[in-house]
């Protein structure tokens, strides 16, 4: 029993590890999406300085994620990662030219619109990669072993390509907010505009996923559609509907910090969603966290430090934020 | 077509380490320089070191932007290409590896944005304090992923069951037999390498007559550092071969070219190591020496490869010249501090014009030496993947097919090319166009805090450091 509470522990320290990720990288990411679009240049700069000072950080919870799950559930690491291969070097290629062009572009003049290509195709394909993933991962690995025994292109389904496209619209969402959030002015007024049309993609898009995915495996079916269940699980696709009015109504009020709230609260509940269809499953289909947790020494050895240093990481980080609140403004300096 | 995965993963991994570890190299010493700088200004109050630390900032910001992404590119190689690797040592090395994000990258990361951009948001102590997290988040990087790197070298504290290590003690596993050695010897290069960029670039700029103040400045403390440091490296150099004698000989034998080993043992200086033949040709030695420097006696037994099976011998065409050049840069490096000691004490550190040159010339020596010593341990390390227990051989994924690799392969390479050519073209430019001049009145008013901007150092009006077309 001892056993099993530092395995949920430790699904909880990945799980938030990962959560943190898509919330904090995804605005960043969705503001790379959003960003060929921006109505000028000038808005441009605002929108990549919003992010400048702590974009870096943001991307630190995806490499905890990776981490994590290396140190607690190994095997899970050494089966999913060689499953994903081709996408996760496509991600990991364009988050390269992605974070590069971030230094890059202000320093350059005549090639400074090839960095503004990196910038966004970068985000862009980043943030399909991760939605390739996901959707494979919930598909399904094949296992033989304590190995991945699928091939190179396993991956490569309408399921995880059509995830790949609702993350990106689910990523631009998060990012507009954010902009309404931090900014004024004509790039404020184009975000209200667009974020009312991403917030109608991304519903669409969740709820496809969403009648997908029990479609992918009969216990999912089961899990969301057998009778005391579709009771109690009835309030998490209530909630995505009253948020998503939330959301709507937020925007039509001009409220300026409310629908980043609201987007990272859609993403919550897609998260929740996924959690409640998977659990107690690590590694689809069939690998459950029991199965693939790391020995009680490791966990113990490391739940010690985290105990202490993930309050810290949270306390400096919203120093951090804190240090760079309010608006972005005009592009002083930026030139 | 037959492509081996085994053999293009090595060359993967080779490859995109060998690019990583550029940039650690340098930033870790100057995350530090910096920190002493920003001390310098808090202290003094002079506009000098505000503006050196400025200067060496934004040269900090795009080495350790480069360093960020080629580093996030490791993590997941470990899992990608070598994931039996993952599960045989995960249980051991996830914890040193998780720790090295939770206590390091995290620290840097925040507070970079800070040292960045925050200059004229927080008040001069909270950012002379960023300065000082960003440099120990950087080393304490340094200090999880040599642990890690240095048990897979000497392996303590945790044993086989069923395929998988399981640690018995912890403390064991972290302070590994060779990881206080391997430690020092590569904090040690890392501030050598950076003092020998800023001693470069110091006297690059005396030489062309610019930037006198702050040249005069990095060219003392550089040098003065590079004094300390060079002949300490040698001796922890001396330690570490001592330490890899007891625990790899053969990784010894193959560096010294030894095939008979024996009493007596001669220090080979020159020869062509060939391992059809299992001799050396065209060798020219010093009787004795070896014995006594590996064991401080002329009749010591030293390894040779022989002693060993095949099967289990690195490679010593490669593992010879490598240790020879790094060896040979540790030397050039010790007659640069003596050289050094002496213009000092004849007061001409800032005036004779041929050491400036010999300076700039030595700008890339630490890179090269560092490189030198990895290659040298790592190919040294193999068959073994950790040593002794689990050949590389074992430690690939399974299902990883040739046609995969050899993709990524030609992916990281052309990427890495374009990437990294930029990145060293905009460098350059950086130290081409120099620190701040000291007469900008804005350097001596106290900051100003100008509305809830974040002042971006990098990139002041009309600062494009890209020729106007």
């Amino acid at each position: 029993m001892e056993g099993s509470l530092l395995t949920l522990a430790w699904v909880a320290i990945v799980g938030f590890a990962v959560f943190m990720y898509v919330l904090m990288d995804g605005f960043d990411l969705g503001i790379g999406i959003l960003y060929p679009f921006a109505p000028s240049e000038e808005a441009r700069d605002v929108m990549m300085n919003s992010v400048a000072p702590v974009w870096d950080f943001n991307e630190t919870w995806l490499i905890l994620g990776g981490a994590g799950l290396f140190a607690a559930f190994p095997i899970a690491y050494a089966i999913v990662l060689p499953a994903m291969y081709l996408p996760l070097l496509l991600m990991l290629i364009a988050l390269i030219f992605r974070g590069v062009a971030f230094e890059f572009r202000f320093k350059a003049r005549s090639s400074r619109h090839l960095w503004n290509k990196a910038f966004f195709l970068g985000s862009l394909l980043a943030t399909f990669a991760q939605g390739v993933v996901l959707g494979s991962f919930i598909q399904g690995i094949e296992v033989e072993g304590r190995n991945f025994a699928g091939t190179m292109l396993d991956w490569l389904t309408p399921f995880s390509l059509f995830c790949g496209v609702a993350l990106i619209a689910g990523y631009a969402l998060l990012g507009s907010t954010w902009l309404i959030w931090r900014t004024i002015g004509i790039l404020q007024d184009w975000c209200f505009r667009v974020a009312r049309r991403l917030l109608i993609v991304v519903l669409v898009l969740v709820a496809a996923v969403s009648l997908w995915t029990p479609f992918l495996d009969a216990s999912i079916a089961a899990r969301w559609f057998s009778v005391p269940n579709i009771l109690l699980l009835s309030p998490v696709p209530l909630m995505v509907g009253f948020l998503a009015f939330g959301l709507w109504r937020a925007l039509d009020e001009g409220r300026e910090a409310l629908p980043f709230a609201f987007a990272m609260g859609l993403f919550a509940l897609s998260y929740l969603g996924l959690a409640i269809s998977l659990w107690p499953v690590l590694i689809p289909p069939g690998i459950t966290i029991w199965q693939a947790a790391a020995p009680p020494e490791t966990q113990v050895f490391l739940l010690i430090g985290m105990a202490f240093l993930i309050p810290t990481i949270l306390i400096y980080t919203a120093y951090s934020y804190w240090v760079f609140r309010g608006k972005v403004t005009g592009a002083i300096g930026y030139h | 077509m037959d492509l081996d995965p085994l053999l293009l993963s090595r060359i993967q991994f080779a490859f995109v380490i060998s690019f990583h570890i550029l940039f650690p190299s340098f930033t870790v010493g100057l995350a530090c320089w910096i920190a002493v700088l920003e001390a310098r200004w808090l202290i003094t109050g002079k506009a000098l070191y505000r503006s050196l630390s400025e200067f060496w900032t934004r040269i900090f910001a795009i080495s350790f932007g480069m360093g960020v992404v080629s580093g996030i590119v490791m993590t997941y190689q470990f899992g990608t290409n070598w994931s039996r690797w993952s599960d045989i040592v995960g249980n051991v090395l996830g914890p040193l590896i998780q720790y090295e994000v939770v206590t390091a990258f995290f620290l840097e990361a925040a507070f970079l944005g800070i040292l960045l951009f925050g200059r004229d948001r927080v008040p001069r102590g909270i950012h002379f304090l960023a300065a000082v997290l960003v440099a120990t988040g950087t080393v304490l990087s340094s200090f999880w992923i040599l642990s890690a790197n240095s048990w897979m070298h000497t392996p303590a504290g945790a044993e086989l069951r069923d395929g998988r290590f399981f640690v018995t003690d912890w403390w064991a596993v972290v302070f590994n037999p060779s990881f206080p050695y391997r430690l020092a010897h590569m904090l040690t290069a890392m501030f050598l390498t950076t003092g020998f960029v800023v001693a470069g670039i110091s006297a690059f700029y005396l030489l062309r007559n610019r930037f006198l103040e702050h040249a005069r400045v990095g060219l003392s403390m550089s040098l003065a550092l590079i004094t300390i440091l060079a002949p300490l490296q040698i001796f922890l150099g001396d330690l570490h071969g001592l330490n890899t004698l007891e625990h790899q000989p053969a990784k010894i034998a193959a560096m010294e070219g030894h095939w008979e080993g024996g009493a007596r043992a001669p220090l080979i200086l020159f020869a062509i190591p060939d391992n059809e033949a299992e001799t050396n040709h065209a060798e020219i030695a010093i009787p004795a020496l070896s014995s006594l420097i590996l064991t401080h006696e002329w009749d010591g037994v030293v390894p040779g490869l022989k002693n060993f099976p095949v099967a289990d011998r690195p490679n010593p065409e490669i593992l010879f010249w490598t240790f020879r050049i790094m060896v040979a840069i540790g030397m050039i490096m010790l007659a640069v501090a003596l050289i050094h000691l002496v213009q000092r004490v004849r007061g001409k550190l800032y005036s004779p014009h041929w050491f400036h040159k010999v300076l700039v010339g030595c700008m890339p020596l630490g890179f090269v030496a560092i490189l030198a010593g990895w290659f040298t341990t790592e190919i040294g390390r193999q068959p073994w993947v950790v040593y002794g227990i689990i050949r590389t051989a074992d430690a690939v994924t399974p299902a990883l097919t040739g046609g995969a690799v050899l993709t990524s392969l030609i992916v990281f390479m052309v990427v890495y090319t374009i990437i990294y050519g930029a990145g060293t073209y905009y460098l350059f430019r950086l130290l081409t166009i120099g620190p701040a001049r000291l007469n900008d009145e804005d350097l001596e008013i106290p900051a100003v805090v100008q509305g809830h901007q974040p002042k971006r150092p990098l990139s002041v009006p009309g600062e494009s450091i890209e020729p106007a077309e």
